[in-house]
C-alpha cells in the first residue's frame, strides 16, 4: 500500500481530433492539436517546473517557473500558454533556462518562511519541490527588507503580515505563506463556480481574499468544496486534519457515501486513521471535484454517538442493554420465528437502505425473500424516486436516468424541473454550471428561486415559478406549445417511437385546456414565458432534462416522469451525449438499491415476481419456494401494524420516523410491533421504538459497490476495520445463518458474483472489472462488456418509446380557508437528508437549525418578524421552527428544510402519495403558519420519550 | 431582507442602472460611482456584484487593483506626485520630502483640516518635464520648490 500519486499534466486535456508531433528534450512526442507544451511534456514524461498551473484550470502564465525554448522563436516562452505545434523543436533544460528558473525561485523564496521542517506541507509541498528541482542553495536577497512573513520588522509591526485565517472549521488559510499564483482564485473559478476568492490589491501587495474587504473565509460567499484547498501548492490552504495529524502513508480509491452523485475520493490514510478524502481525477462523475460533505463531512464516522455493541430490550420503556452480538443475533431469530409462529409467515419484513453497499442491499432482500418467505422488503427510494422507477420503465423500458454526468458538457438547453444542484447535488452542479458559462442555456421550473435561478455568471434564460402541485399541467403544457407550434422532432418519434401512440399524445396535449393560457390558472405560470420556454428547450440544440425529488414527491409524481418522458421522445432528445432525462439521486446508492430487488414486487433487475422465469433462478441457487406475490410496501406495513397483523421488522441503515410521511402515524406502526430492529450508526430517531439495536458500519470500513445516479457501479474500498467490529454485509450475513440459513460469503465480490449471475443487467460486472476500468455503468454484459454510458441509442429498451396521456389531476391537498399556504421542503448544500451524519460533524456551522422561508407579504399579514418562532399546521400535525423571511418563495409558498429531528417537518406532511408507486407527497401541504411560543406539544413529548428512550443501562462488573 | 435603502444605495443603484448595459460595465460604474460620491462607497460594492452578476469577491478584486479608486473620501483637492524612474533621476525624491512636510502629511493621507490629499504616483508620462506632478487632474512639469510652496498656499485657501 501507498500513497496514490495522480500525475498533473499542467493544463486540461484538448479534445481535437488533429493529432500533432513535435520533439521535447530530442524525444518525439504526438499529442492532440490544441495541447500546451507543458502538457505534451508530462505526457511524454518530462516535468517542466510549474507552480501556477495544474490541469483542473485553464493555463494562466504566471508563476514564470515553465519557460522553455523553441528553436526558431525568440526568448523563453511559458510552455503552460504556449500551444504545441507541429515540428516545434522544444527544450526544457538549458543553461539559460535553469538560470532564470533559480533567480524566479529565489524571488519566491525571499517572501515566503522557511519553516518547511515544522510545516503542514512539509513532503506535499510544490514549492519545495521546485526548490529541490531548480537546485535553489541560496536566497541572495535576505529576509530583512519588505516580506509578508514575520509579524513584526524587529519592534515594528509589518503591516504588510496577516495572521491566519481559521475560520473555516475544516481548513485554514495562512497569508504568510502565499506565493500569489492563483491557483486557488481560478479553482473556485473554473471548477466549483462560486467565485468567491479574488487577488486583493497589485504588485507586492497583492493576494488572496475571500470575498470583499472585511470578509473572513466564513462570512464570504465561500461553500468549502475544498477545490482551493486542493489546488493550494503551498500551505497556505491546508486541511485541518493534516494540520493536526500530519501527513497521510497511504489512500485507497473509494466511493463517497452522501449523494446520488456518487464521486470518487482518495481516502488518505495514516495507519488507520483517515487523514483527508481528496476527490480523485479519474473518477468519472466527479472528475476530481467535490463538496463540503464528501470532502470534509466525514467526522461522523468516529463520532462518540456511535453505537458500537448490540443491545437489546423487552419493551421500548426499558433502557437499553448491552449484550454480545451472539445474544442479539439469537434473539432476533428467536423473536421473528415466534412472531411468524404465532402470526404467520408474512407478519415480518425488512427495510433495505440506500445508504448501504448492492451488497448489502441485496443481502437484507435475500433474507427477506429466502429467510422470512414472504415478499416484504420495501427500501426508501420508496420516498424519493419510486416514481422514476415507474415511469421511465413505461415510456423508455429502463428505471433509471439516460444519461452519464459527462454528458452535460455537450448539452445545450437544460432544463431543471424540481430540484437544487447546488445544494443538492454539488459536484454536479458546479459541471453544469461550468457548460452554462460556456454558452448553454438554462430553464428551471421550480415553486422556490434555487440559486441556479441568478448566481455568479449564471443567469437562467427562464424561470418558471410554478405552484406546487402542477407539474404534470406545466410540462405537458410545454408539449403542447412543442406540437401546436410543430417543433417537435418527427424524424426521431416515426423511427424511434410508435407513431399511433405519438398522434394520439399530440392530440392529447394539442388540446386547448393543456394551452399555457389556460394552465396559467392551475400553475401561475406566465404562458408567454412558458411558450418561449418551451420553443427554447424544442430548437436551442440538444436539450436534457434534469430532475429531482421536486417531481417524484407528489400524488402524480409517476405522471411528471412521463410526461418528462414524453418532451424528450417529442424533441429527439434522447440516445446521444448532451441530451436525456437525468433523475438526480437523493442518496448515494439509491439507484443499486432499487436495482437490488428492494421492492416488495420486483426481483433484482426490475423483473417482476410474478415471473416465473425468473422467480426460477433463485428458487434454484437458494434451494427455496420464493412468494409469487408482491409483498407489503413501507406504508402498508405500517398499516397492517397497527391493524395488528404485522409484528417485526428489521430496518437496514434508515431512519423512516424522520424520513418516512405522517411521522405520527410511523409511530404508531413502529409502537404496535413485538420486534423492531434497527441496523445502524446512531440511535437514530426510529431506534426510539426498536427491541433491538444492531451497530452499523461506515462506508470506509467496509468493501462493496455503490451505484450512483447515472448507474454508474462504483467500488468502495475498506480503508479501516469497522469499530462496531463487523461490516453491515457481514451483520445480515450472521443474523441469516442464526436464522438457519446456509450463507457463507466470504467477500462482498463473492455476493457480486452472485448478483451477475442471477441479474441480466450485471451479468459482467465483477470486482476484478471494476478495478480494472475504475467503474462501469450497467447493463454490463455481454453485449456492453464496459457498460453504457448512454442508453436507448439504437433504440428504447422496450423496443419503441412509449407516448402515455399525462392528465393533470389536482392533488386532493388543497389549500382553503384553513390551510391557505402550501408547504414545500428541499435541502441545503451542508446538511444531507434527515441529518444524522452531517449534524454529526462541523457543518452545523452553517445549518444549526431548519427555517421556514416564508414571503414578506404573508408574513407581514401574520405579524411575523424574521427569527420569529412560528407555529406550522397542516391536517396532520403542528410543528414549530424559526422563520426566515425571503422573496426566494412566492406568495402563498411556504419552505422548509428536514435534517434536523426537532423539526419534525413530517410530523405536518400528509399521507397522500404517487398513485402508481405510493411515494409519499412530500412536497405538497396546506398550512397554516401563525406565531408560537416555543415547541409544539408534540414535540416536548417527542423530546421527552426520545431522551427516555435513548437511556443505556450502565454495564455491571461481573465482581459486584 | 432589506432594510430601506439609505441614500447612498439610491444613488448608487441609479449610476449602476444606467451603466449596467454597456459592454465592460464594471469599471465605468465604479469611475461614476467615484465621481458621484468623490470615492466609492463600500456598501455600493455588494450592489454592483447584484447588478452585474458577479461575485462580492470578483467586484472587490477589481475595486483594490486600481490605485485610483478610493474607499474613502479625498481632500478637497489631489496632489499627485510623481515617483518613478525620470522623475527620482531629477530629484523628485526631494522635492517629495518638502512636500510632506510641507503639507503635514504623509503619502495616501489628507491634510487635517480637509484641503488636500498627497499621492504618490509612477509616471505621467511627462518625463521630459520631470519632475512632474498633478493638482486635480491637472499636469504640472518642472516642478521645483517655489511651485510646491505655491501650490501648499493655493490648496489651503
Amino acid at each position: 500500500m501507498s500513497l496514490i500519486e495522480e500525475i498533473d499534466y499542467g493544463t486540461p486535456a484538448s479534445t481535437s481530433e488533429k493529432m500533432i508531433t513535435l520533439t521535447i528534450d530530442g524525444n518525439e512526442v504526438t499529442v492532440p492539436e490544441g495541447t500546451s507544451i507543458m502538457r505534451a511534456s508530462m505526457e511524454a514524461g518530462i516535468k517542466v517546473p510549474k507552480l501556477c498551473a495544474s490541469d483542473m484550470v485553464d493555463a494562466f502564465g504566471s508563476c514564470r517557473l515553465c519557460l522553455v525554448e523553441i528553436e526558431g522563436r525568440n526568448g523563453t516562452p511559458a510552455s503552460c500558454t504556449t500551444p504545441a505545434m507541429e515540428g516545434l523543436v522544444v527544450r526544457t533544460q538549458t543553461q539559460r533556462l535553469k538560470d532564470i528558473r533559480k533567480g524566479v525561485m529565489e524571488l519566491y523564496i525571499s517572501d515566503h518562511p522557511l519553516d518547511c521542517l515544522t510545516c503542514a506541507a512539509n513532503g506535499d509541498c510544490e514549492l519545495q519541490d521546485m526548490a529541490g528541482a531548480v537546485g535553489l542553495r541560496d536566497v541572495r536577497y535576505g529576509y530583512e527588507g519588505d516580506n509578508h512573513v514575520f509579524a513584526k520588522a524587529g519592534a515594528v509591526a509589518n503591516d504588510r503580515w496577516l495572521p491566519k485565517d481559521e475560520s473555516n472549521p475544516y481548513f485554514t488559510y495562512d497569508p504568510s505563506k502565499c506565493i500569489v499564483c492563483s491557483l486557488c482564485v481560478r479553482a473556485c473559478e473554473e471548477v466549483q463556480g462560486t467565485y468567491a476568492l479574488t487577488i486583493e490589491g497589485r504588485g507586492f501587495s497583492s493576494r488572496v481574499s475571500s470575498g470583499a474587504a472585511h470578509d473572513n473565509f466564513i462570512d464570504s460567499e465561500c461553500v468549502s468544496c475544498g477545490a482551493c484547498v486542493q489546488a493550494c501548492p503551498t500551505a497556505t490552504l491546508t486541511e485541518k486534519s493534516v494540520i493536526e495529524i500530519g501527513q497521510p502513508e497511504h489512500s485507497k480509491v473509494t466511493t463517497c457515501a452522501y449523494c446520488g452523485v456518487g464521486c470518487s475520493f482518495k481516502a488518505e490514510m495514516r495507519g488507520e486513521e483517515l487523514v483527508r478524502m481528496v476527490p480523485w481525477k479519474d473518477g468519472k462523475a466527479n472528475r476530481g471535484h467535490s463538496c463540503v460533505k464528501g470532502r470534509f463531512a466525514y467526522g461522523y464516522s468516529t463520532h462518540k454517538d456511535r453505537i458500537l455493541n448490540p443491545m437489546i430490550r423487552e419493551k421500548i420503556s426499558d433502557p437499553w442493554r448491552e449484550v454480545s452480538w451472539d445474544e442479539a443475533y439469537k434473539y432476533v431469530a428467536n423473536e421473528f420465528r415466534r412472531i411468524q409462529y404465532q402470526y404467520g409467515r408474512n407478519s415480518i419484513g425488512g427495510i433495505t437502505s440506500s445508504r448501504c453497499t448492492n451488497e448489502e442491499t441485496y443481502l437484507v432482500q435475500k433474507l427477506v425473500r429466502a429467510g422470512f418467505g414472504n415478499n416484504n422488503v420495501d427500501t426508501c427510494a420508496r420516498v424519493c424516486h419510486s416514481p422514476t422507477g415507474y415511469g421511465l420503465k413505461q415510456t423508455f423500458g429502463t428505471s433509471a436516468g439516460t444519461q452519464d454526468f459527462d454528458s452535460v458538457e455537450h448539452t445545450d438547453v437544460v432544463m431543471i424541473i424540481g430540484a437544487n444542484p447546488t445544494d443538492g447535488h454539488p459536484v454536479f452542479a458546479s459541471r453544469l454550471k461550468k457548460r452554462l458559462r460556456k454558452g448553454a442555456k438554462l430553464i428551471i421550473v421550480d415553486p422556490r428561486r434555487i440559486d441556479l435561478v441568478r448566481t455568479p455568471h449564471v443567469e437562467a434564460s427562464y424561470h418558471l415559478p410554478l405552484r406546487p402541485g402542477t407539474n404534470v399541467a406545466v410540462v405537458t403544457s410545454m408539449a403542447h406549445v412543442i406540437v401546436t407550434e410543430g417543433l417537435f422532432d418527427e424524424k426521431f418519434i416515426r423511427e424511434r417511437c410508435d407513431w399511433d401512440e405519438f398522434q394520439d399524445w399530440a392530440a392529447f396535449v394539442s388540446s386547448p385546456e393543456h394551452s399555457p393560457e389556460a394552465i396559467e390558472q392551475i400553475s401561475g405560470v406566465s404562458p408567454q414565458m412558458l411558450r418561449e420556454a418551451a420553443r427554447l428547450f424544442a430548437t436551442g440544440g440538444n436539450g436534457s432534462i434534469y430532475y429531482g425529488l421536486g417531481v417524484t414527491e407528489h400524488s402524480q409524481g409517476s405522471t411528471t416522469v412521463m410526461a418528462i418522458a414524453n418532451l424528450a421522445m417529442a424533441t429527439g432528445n434522447i440516445g446521444r451525449e448532451g441530451v436525456g432525462v437525468n433523475p438526480l439521486r437523493g442518496q448515494n446508492n439509491v439507484q443499486g438499491s432499487c436495482d437490488m430487488g428492494s421492492f416488495p414486487h420486483e426481483l433484482p433487475g426490475y423483473r417482476h415476481i410474478s415471473d416465473e422465469s425468473t422467480r426460477d433462478i433463485f428458487d434454484k441457487l437458494w434451494g427455496v419456494k420464493l412468494q409469487d406475490e408482491p409483498g407489503l410496501r413501507i406504508p402498508n406495513m405500517l398499516d397492517a401494524a397497527v391493524d395488528g397483523s404485522f409484528k417485526g421488522i428489521y430496518i437496514q441503515g434508515e431512519d423512516i420516523l424522520q424520513s418516512d410521511p405522517d411521522t405520527k402515524h410511523v409511530a404508531a406502526g413502529l409502537a404496535a410491533m413485538e420486534c423492531v430492529v434497527v441496523h445502524d450508526l446512531f440511535l437514530n430517531e426510529t431506534a426510539n421504538y426498536a427491541h433491538v439495536f444492531l451497530p452499523g458500519s461506515t462506508f470506509l470500513e467496509k468493501d462493496g459497490t455503490f451505484t450512483n445516479a447515472e448507474r454508474r457501479i462504483n467500488r468502495v474500498r475498506k480503508v479501516m476495520s469497522p469499530k462496531n467490529g463487523y461490516a453491515d454485509w457481514e451483520v445480515t450475513q450472521n443474523l441469516a445463518t442464526t436464522m438457519g440459513l446456509n450463507w457463507n460469503y466470504t467477500h462482498p465480490s463473492q455476493i457480486m458474483d452472485e448478483i451477475a449471475q442471477t441479474t441480466p443487467s450485471f451479468a459482467g460486472v465483477t470486482y476484478d472489472l471494476l478495478d480494472r476500468e475504475g467503474s462501469v455503468q450497467w447493463p454490463c454484459n455481454d453485449k456492453a462488456p464496459l457498460g453504457t454510458p448512454i442508453m436507448h441509442i439504437e433504440s428504447f429498451a422496450r423496443g419503441k418509446g412509449k407516448f402515455i396521456r399525462t392528465e393533470y389531476v389536482a392533488t386532493d391537498e388543497r389549500t382553503g380557508p384553513r390551510f391557505p399556504l402550501l408547504l414545500t421542503t428541499g435541502r441545503i448544500l451542508s446538511q444531507y437528508n434527515v441529518g444524522a451524519q452531517t449534524r454529526r460533524t462541523d457543518n452545523v456551522i452553517w445549518h444549526e437549525e431548519d427555517r421556514l422561508e416564508i414571503h414578506p407579504h404573508d408574513a407581514e399579514q401574520r405579524g411575523i418578524r424574521d427569527g420569529d418562532w412560528v407555529k406550522v399546521t397542516s391536517r396532520s400535525g403542528e410543528t414549530t421552527l424559526r422563520a426566515l423571511i425571503t422573496d426566494r418563495v412566492s406568495t402563498g409558498v411556504v419552505y422548509t428544510t428536514f435534517h434536523h429531528p426537532t423539526t419534525q417537518a413530517n410530523v405536518i406532511t400528509t399521507d397522500f402519495s404517487d398513485w402508481a408507486t405510493n411515494c409519499p407527497e412530500y412536497k405538497v401541504t396546506a398550512v397554516q403558519v401563525g406565531a408560537s411560543n416555543g415547541p409544539s406539544d408534540w414535540q416536548v413529548r417527542y423530546d421527552e420519550q426520545a431522551r427516555r428512550s435513548r437511556r443505556i443501562a450502565p454495564v455491571l462488573d461481573a465482581a459486584e | 431582507m432589506q432594510g430601506a435603502r439609505t441614500d447612498i444605495a439610491e444613488r448608487a443603484i441609479g449610476i449602476i442602472d444606467q451603466l449596467k448595459g454597456k459592454e465592460g460595465p464594471l469599471l465605468p460604474i465604479l469611475h461614476e460611482l467615484q465621481d458621484e460620491f468623490g470615492y466609492v462607497p463600500e456598501e455600493a460594492l455588494p450592489l454592483i456584484a447584484q447588478a452585474l452578476n458577479i461575485s462580492r469577491a470578483e467586484v472587490h478584486g477589481v475595486f483594490t487593483f486600481y490605485h485610483d479608486y478610493r474607499d474613502h473620501p479625498a481632500g478637497r483637492h489631489v496632489l499627485k506626485l510623481c515617483r518613478a524612474e525620470a522623475c527620482q533621476s531629477m530629484g523628485a525624491e526631494a522635492l517629495a520630502n518638502t512636500a510632506r512636510q510641507l503639507l503635514g502629511v504623509d503619502w495616501h493621507d489628507t491634510t487635517a483640516d480637509g484641503a488636500v490629499t498627497l499621492e504618490p504616483v509612477y509616471c505621467l508620462g511627462l518625463c521630459a518635464c520631470a519632475p512632474s506632478a498633478m493638482l486635480d487632474g491637472e499636469v504640472i512639469g518642472r516642478l521645483d520648490i517655489e511651485k510646491l510652496e505655491e501650490i501648499a498656499a493655493e490648496v489651503r485657501l
